[in-house]
């Protein structure tokens, strides 16, 4: 089965903001943070003078990589496996999971700590372990948070921004038996660090995803900051990573154009604490028993749609949430999908088939600024009225606005259907229209009047005042 | 049976068919117009990666080759440490007496925890992010050495700082070693999630200090 966490059972965008809305601590959360990060990316962007020389780099390999996906792929199979790795290919998020608990239980341990990542949240991975009777830790911060509020990511890089320090204390009070904690940030991440050192020094099993998978070397690389995914790579005797198809990059020369962009559009740091990059097994130093696992799960049903497969370019910054006047009211949960923002608007319905999430493409203003923040280019809003006309090609809108835009054709394709549609609309709107504007139609047009107001038809129109000008001028 | 390889390459394939220009020519003619190297003397690319690491709170010690034992000495007294686990490969010559050094090959991972702190070098520096890379061979010392204890000196020679992160990439590709295993490090580990206030020291050493040698004016 395709899944894309539990996007499919989500309720739509306009339900869910609905909701998010109304919780004002919840805004200021999120407006606090996306302010905070996007502060210091302008800052550290600002300092780069060959910033767009680097996009385009990063967008052209990506462009590149997936035209040659399958070499690709095969060539990172052929190498990491030299190195002693074992390389593992899933079709779904079932079947990746399944693969990784036949790995759990042949290397007999029973826990497993985790670095974050989004692609085992994606298949559902935490869920699956624990029906198998295997324990998963999360080790990330904000992960730790999530697993023991038992609450769901709301952001791609933190995915506990939706939390205060309050709510955080509240969370490791309950679950650490720490009834002592402050809320002071420096206290719970010690809080943290002690809580999960043990199971670092202790735990058999290592689980990560990847940021890039270098095909050249067959080597992975993980993007960190906190040391926990250091941990988890380098501590345990089994390594397993999940890594979606579209990860691969060609060399390991093409890190120096990444890993100037991703730290930079994540956290607004020049560089990111930690970057961890190992092929297959090292004798004598780190996991002697290593996996990876190549996850399609509807990555390639995103590639045979030729206008939207730049989508797989992500490289997961979560630069286009910040910026997206949309997210910074919402947050992520709107979204239904730990993809959120801009990017999980375009990528959580592709991978579905389109079949759920529908919502998801009309959550957005179209104002361009996630475009302009994207590191690697990615044309989110020419991607998002693609995928509205792919819903629309499929008569997948609702009956007012197929009648309305059906009518709206029918007006503008003639200069006397147009004029006569403006005078029948004026005389219909009288019982509407409060100070020139019109803020309740009936039914099916309250559709639009919800949520936005229109400007009344005016008394005149242009070319009406324009042909009474031209008499006038005549006299 | 096909294999999930075989359907999930099948799909690529059909997905993109029509699009395979030669691979190679293709590669090569991907734009890369960013800056490779710097233009900075010596003398200011040190001083930049100094500034760098004093951002992330790192300590920077200036010295001369002749006096590495007693900067090491000098630092690891202002910290108060004193039982240090030291890299394989790292020259003898660098340990001041009157300290307790564990050689990484007798260190469980247990006793990397007991530790003070770990002594390294590395195999190259970027002065432009302020990052250490470690290969892992010599006297970079495995993994675990840099991670595990509460502490990080590591001795930096001036011809090994570059400027760009495309160089330190160069450098770290041609230093000879077996298959690719590479750490950087940008400063100790740190995070920003509660509340976007960056916490100093979650998992990783909480304190890094750079020994940095030669290219005094």
């Amino acid at each position: 089965v395709i899944r894309v966490g539990q996007a499919a059972q989500a309720p739509p965008f306009p339900v869910a903001a609905k909701g998010a809305l109304a919780n004002a601590q919840l805004r200021r959360n999120v407006r606090h943070a996306t302010n905070v990060i996007r502060g210091k990316r302008a800052l550290v962007v600002g300092e780069m003078p060959d910033w767009e020389q680097l996009r385009e780099s990063a967008h052209a390999i990506k462009d590149h990589v997936v035209r040659h996906l399958d070499v690709y792929l095969e060539q990172f199979e052929e190498n990491c496996t030299r190195a002693g790795g074992q390389v593992h290919w899933a079709t779904d998020a079932d079947e990746a999971n399944r693969i990784v608990i036949s790995i759990m239980q042949s290397a007999g341990g029973s826990e497993m700590i985790k670095v974050k990542t989004m692609t085992s949240d994606e298949t559902g991975l935490n869920r699956a372990l624990e029906a198998a009777g295997l324990v998963p830790h999360e080790t990330d911060l904000a992960d730790l948070i999530i697993q023991l509020g038992r609450d769901r990511p709301s952001h791609i890089v933190v995915p506990a921004l939706h939390l205060n320090r309050t709510e955080i204390r509240d969370i490791f009070r309950a679950s650490m038996a720490r009834e002592d904690l402050s809320d002071r940030p420096e206290e719970l991440a010690a809080a943290a660090r002690q809580f999960l050192r043990e199971k670092f020094l202790r735990v058999d099993a290592g689980f990560s995803g990847a940021n890039f998978a270098i095909a050249e070397t067959g080597s992975i690389c993980v993007v960190e900051s906190e040391g926990n995914g250091r941990m988890c790579v380098t501590l345990p005797r089994v390594l397993i990573t999940l890594v979606g198809i579209e990860k691969v990059i060609p060399r390991f020369q093409d890190l120096e154009v990444f890993l100037q962009l991703l730290a930079r559009s994540a956290t607004g740091e020049r560089m990111n604490p930690y970057n961890s990059i190992w092929t297959g097994v090292t004798p004598g130093d780190g996991p002697q028993e290593v996996h990876v696992v190549l996850l399609d799960n509807g990555r390639t049903t995103v590639l045979e749609d030729e206008a939207a497969r730049e989508t797989l370019d992500c490289i997961r910054c979560a630069a286009c949430l910040n910026a997206c006047p949309v997210y910074q009211q919402t947050g992520g949960h709107a979204y239904g999908s730990i993809y959120s923002g801009p990017i999980g608007a375009i990528l959580t319905p592709q991978l579905q088939s389109m079949e759920h999430s529908r919502s998801l493409p009309y959550a957005s203003s179209l104002c361009g600024a996630c475009y302009e923040a994207c590191p690697v280019k990615i044309n989110i809003p020419e991607i998002l009225i693609h995928l509205r006309q792919r819903l629309v090609d499929a008569g997948e809108t609702p009956a007012g606005e197929r009648w309305s835009m059906k009518a709206a054709a029918a007006a503008f394709a003639s200069d006397r259907r147009l004029r006569t549609a403006q005078k029948v609309a004026r005389l219909a709107q009288w019982p509407f229209a409060r100070g020139g504007r019109l803020t309740h139609l009936p039914p099916p047009l309250n559709a639009w009047t919800d949520h936005r107001v229109l400007q009344a038809i005016p008394a005149e129109s242009f070319r009406e005042w324009w042909a009474k000008r031209e008499r006038g001028g005549a006299a | 049976m096909s294999t999930s390889r075989d359907v999930v390459l099948g799909h690529i394939r059909r997905a993109i068919a029509g699009l395979n220009t030669p691979r190679t020519a293709d590669y090569e003619a991907i734009p890369r117009g960013y800056i490779r190297s710097g233009g900075l003397d010596p003398r200011d690319r040190l001083e930049l990666f100094q500034s760098r690491i004093e951002h992330y709170d790192g300590g920077v010690h200036r010295a001369v080759e002749a006096e590495i034992a007693a900067t090491i000495a000098r630092v690891l007294r202002a910290r108060g440490k004193r039982r240090l686990v030291v890299a394989g490969g790292l020259p003898r010559g660098w340990l001041p007496p009157q300290f307790d050094w564990i050689a990484e090959a007798e260190a469980s991972n247990a006793d990397l925890d007991r530790s003070d702190g770990a002594i390294t070098g590395c195999s190259v520096a970027v002065a432009a992010t302020g990052t250490i890379l470690l290969r892992h061979t010599d006297a970079d010392g495995r993994r675990a050495l840099t991670l595990i204890p509460d502490y990080h000196l590591c001795v930096v020679f001036a011809d090994q700082v570059v400027e760009t992160v495309p160089e330190g990439i160069e450098r770290a590709r041609s230093v000879e070693a077996g298959s690719l295993v590479l750490t950087t490090i940008s400063g100790p580990s740190a995070t920003a999630d509660i509340e976007m206030t960056r916490i100093k020291g979650v998992h990783g050493p909480r304190t890094l200090d750079v020994v940095l040698v030669g290219g005094l004016p």
